[in-house]
């Protein structure tokens, strides 16, 4: 557009103003010119990039630098939990990397220091549109997943609220209403994440699903899931079940829980759907609310909850609320009291320099202009370092 | 005997060809006599003093008496000296026998040639004068005369100065001569006769006025620069030493400007100079929409960094438009049409 106007009219000659980060790299460059191209560009990759890829060692000298999770791990750990841009990036660049930052090694420390025998405290990360809420939850999933801890991730709780096709009415409770596509495909998930869970945990109570079909006590947990999955009816019961039973066997001696929540404030705030006689349904009337609802109270022990706020998916909220206080509500709020919270800045310019370089050697800024500082200075500019419009300014160079 | 009159008027482009009134000089005289009369009414009127009522009273009076609404300011009334409301019209050139006055009449152009004789009358006059000199060996020093400020009367000039119609060439010609004459040494006798065919150029250079930079108490530099764009006003405070900050109205410009074509507006100035990170501004805005305010910002912010560039960067910035008003507003809806411009759907029948 008004870029073509730079080339036109002359500039008067700058100092190249390179940063740290980049002298190093050029300097390491420099030095080792006479060996093999493979050391040089590894040693310019360093810069934004490390080769740990467990997340427990990760800590202050990584920050801002991208670890790669290999792809398998992924189908495993996130089946349902990273962002449809993100799993787009992962099936273009044939990898998933995520970039180490502040807020993430925070929650790591917390946790790694967390008394289990404490009732279970509440993280709560909030920030800005696209400043890296989601992905941060990923990350610490991530890591609970490599302590072998059990992780209960819900992707994104503003799709339990909106949009759902069928509302059965509750077997279990005449008032409440289930939502058997949403609750089958949450099972689906956490099937594959924690499978080997559902063979140590067994059921502490016998459960009736219907005339025929029961299950007995002592069963493995795998069981309820299978019937959850064969029957759709029975699928919010079930994982009413799940979670139920798997809050009151956590305890320090056994597997310590993660409760990860994406969106949380839908919990809290209003639906969009409708009875059939139009009248509006309120969180508490869903079945699969109700469950979470129990959860996320600190009345268990032997793990953790952390939680994102999320305005983008949510109902009925101006675009410019991001703080706890709004976004949840004076209900959400109180029920949530007391928790941490956790915020997630825009990008610091060495993050920035970090995902800039990432993209360089990726290969995805392909405009000849790009790869100039003026560039980057532009790109930093437009984006504000905010990483989805970032993300977004950058997709089409 | 009824005098004919010569109806050649020169043809303006406002004034059109002298339609069916002819003015003759008496009628002329008694519009001035009228003139006069009616500006000491209206002097009486107004309460003013007659003798000294001048043109600008009279227009303000004629304002404030008929007031008109109408945009054209030339379909309002005016009262002014007849010899500026009537054309200059070329008196008879021939006397009650027929015979012409001016021997040159039958060329058709007299004046034109006339003047083009008595330039190079006088041309042949320095010459002489020249050659005078230079047989005593006193040629005079050539002094530069300021040809930056002046210019040459133009062809519609010239022709209303000599009430006669000129073809280019013509006009080219007599411009020729008079460079000629302008060149030779001893021009400048003829200082005064060349004065009358040049005007002086209007201050075109407009020196752009750059502000010096103000220091505000942290000892940061900073300069203001105002900025307008269809019904938007801003205003913008560029500081030094910033990190590429920008606040709009208190509130941070990706929040402000959440669509990418105003952050560009915005990036214009900065990268055109190549300080991209370099400076931090707040702004406020008020009035116009989305893109007009991202417009008005760019002007604005522009302004305020003429202080912290050199002129020859001022320069090429007036040269990228940067520092220009944009005088595009909205086009009013005509009668008749559906739009500014759309006609209604024409149908055949």
């Amino acid at each position: 557009m008004l870029r073509s106007l730079k080339g036109l009219v002359c500039h008067p000659p700058k100092l190249d103003h390179a940063s740290a980060l980049h002298t190093a790299a050029r300097g390491c460059l420099s030095a080792a010119g006479s060996q093999g191209l493979q050391a040089p560009a590894e040693r310019a990759r360093a810069v934004f990039c490390t080769s740990e890829s467990d997340p427990a060692r990760h800590s202050q000298q990584h920050e801002g630098r991208h670890y790669s999770i290999p792809l398998e791990e992924v189908k495993v750990v996130f089946p349902h939990g990273l962002p449809p841009r993100f799993q787009q990036q992962i099936k273009t660049f044939n990898e998933a990397c995520l970039m180490v930052r502040k807020p993430a090694l925070e929650l790591f420390t917390y946790l790694q220091n967390s008394n289990l025998a404490h009732p279970a405290v509440r993280y709560l990360i909030y920030g800005e549109r696209g400043t890296g809420k989601t992905m941060t939850l990923c990350h610490v999933v991530h890591y609970c997943m490599r302590q072998g801890w059990l992780v209960l991730h819900i992707p994104d709780a503003h799709l339990w609220v909106k949009n759902c096709r069928e509302l059965l009415q509750s077997s279990y409770k005449k008032e409440r209403f289930d939502q058997p596509l949403q609750a089958a495909f949450w099972l689906k998930n956490f099937k594959t994440s924690n499978g080997h869970f559902l063979q140590e945990i067994k059921t502490q109570r016998k459960y009736v699903w219907g005339k025929r079909e029961s299950t007995e006590e002592g069963r493995p947990l795998g069981e309820v899931v299978e019937q959850g999955l064969a029957r759709a009816r029975v699928a919010c019961d079930a994982v009413g079940v799940v979670l139920r039973e798997v809050r009151q066997q956590c305890r320090p001696g056994s597997f310590r829980l993660l409760v990860a929540v994406d969106g949380v404030n839908a919990l809290w705030g209003r639906t969009t759907l409708r009875k059939e006689d139009k009248s509006p349904v309120s969180p508490e009337e869903l079945t699969l609310v109700y469950n979470l609802r129990k959860m996320m109270m600190n009345n268990w022990n032997g793990g953790a909850i952390v939680a994102t706020l999320s305005q983008t998916g949510s109902l009925f909220k101006p675009s410019s609320a991001y703080l706890p206080q709004e976004l949840l509500g004076k209900e959400g709020f109180d029920a949530l009291d007391p928790f941490v919270p956790i915020p997630v800045p825009n990008y610091s310019p060495m993050e920035f320099e970090s995902c800039y370089s990432y993209y360089l050697d990726r290969k995805w800024l392909q405009h000849e202009k790009a790869h100039t500082e003026d560039g980057k200075e532009e790109l930093r500019f437009l984006s504000g370092s905010n990483p989805r419009q970032l993300e977004r300014l950058v997709a089409p160079l | 005997l009824r005098l004919i009159y010569t109806t050649t008027t020169v043809q303006r482009k406002n004034i059109g060809a002298s339609g069916p009134e002819k003015y003759t000089e008496e009628f002329i005289k008694k519009q001035i006599e009228e003139f006069n009369l009616g500006k000491r009414h209206l002097a009486n009127m107004m309460g003013e003093d007659p003798e000294t009522f001048t043109q600008e009273d009279i227009d303000r009076a004629i304002a404030y008496l008929f007031p008109s609404g109408l945009f054209d300011k030339q379909a309002r009334p005016i009262m002014k000296h007849p010899t500026e409301i009537f054309p200059e019209q070329r008196k008879i050139q021939w006397g009650e026998d027929g015979r012409p006055f001016h021997f040159l009449f039958y060329t058709g152009k007299q004046s034109y040639y006339s003047l083009m004789h008595e330039t190079y009358e006088k041309f042949l006059n320095v010459q002489n004068y020249q050659d005078q000199l230079l047989a005593q060996d006193l040629l005079p020093q050539k002094e530069k005369r300021n040809l930056a400020g002046s210019r040459w009367l133009t062809k519609i000039e010239l022709e209303e100065m000599l009430l006669e119609k000129l073809s280019d060439d013509d006009y080219s010609r007599f411009i020729q001569l008079l460079q000629k004459l302008m060149t030779l040494p001893c021009g400048d006798m003829e200082e005064k006769y060349i004065q009358k065919f040049s005007r002086e150029v209007p201050a075109q250079l407009q020196k752009v006025v750059i502000e010096p930079l103000k220091y505000d108490e942290r000892g940061v530099a900073f300069s203001t620069g105002e900025g307008k764009r269809k019904t938007a006003k801003a205003t913008a405070v560029v500081y030094d030493n910033g990190t590429g900050k920008i606040t709009v109205n208190g509130i941070d410009v990706l929040h402000y400007f959440p669509v990418l074509q105003d952050r560009e507006q915005l990036l214009f100035p900065f990268q055109f100079l190549g300080r991209v990170g370099k400076h931090d501004m707040i702004c406020t805005v008020s009035g116009g929409g989305r893109s007009a305010q991202a417009g008005a910002i760019r002007l604005a912010s522009a302004k305020a960094l003429k202080s912290f560039v050199t002129e020859k960067e001022v320069e090429f910035m007036r040269q990228a438009g940067l520092l220009t008003y944009d005088p595009r507003v909205r086009e009013r809806k005509k009668p008749g049409q559906e739009g500014a411009r759309r006609k209604f759907t024409w149908k055949k029948r």
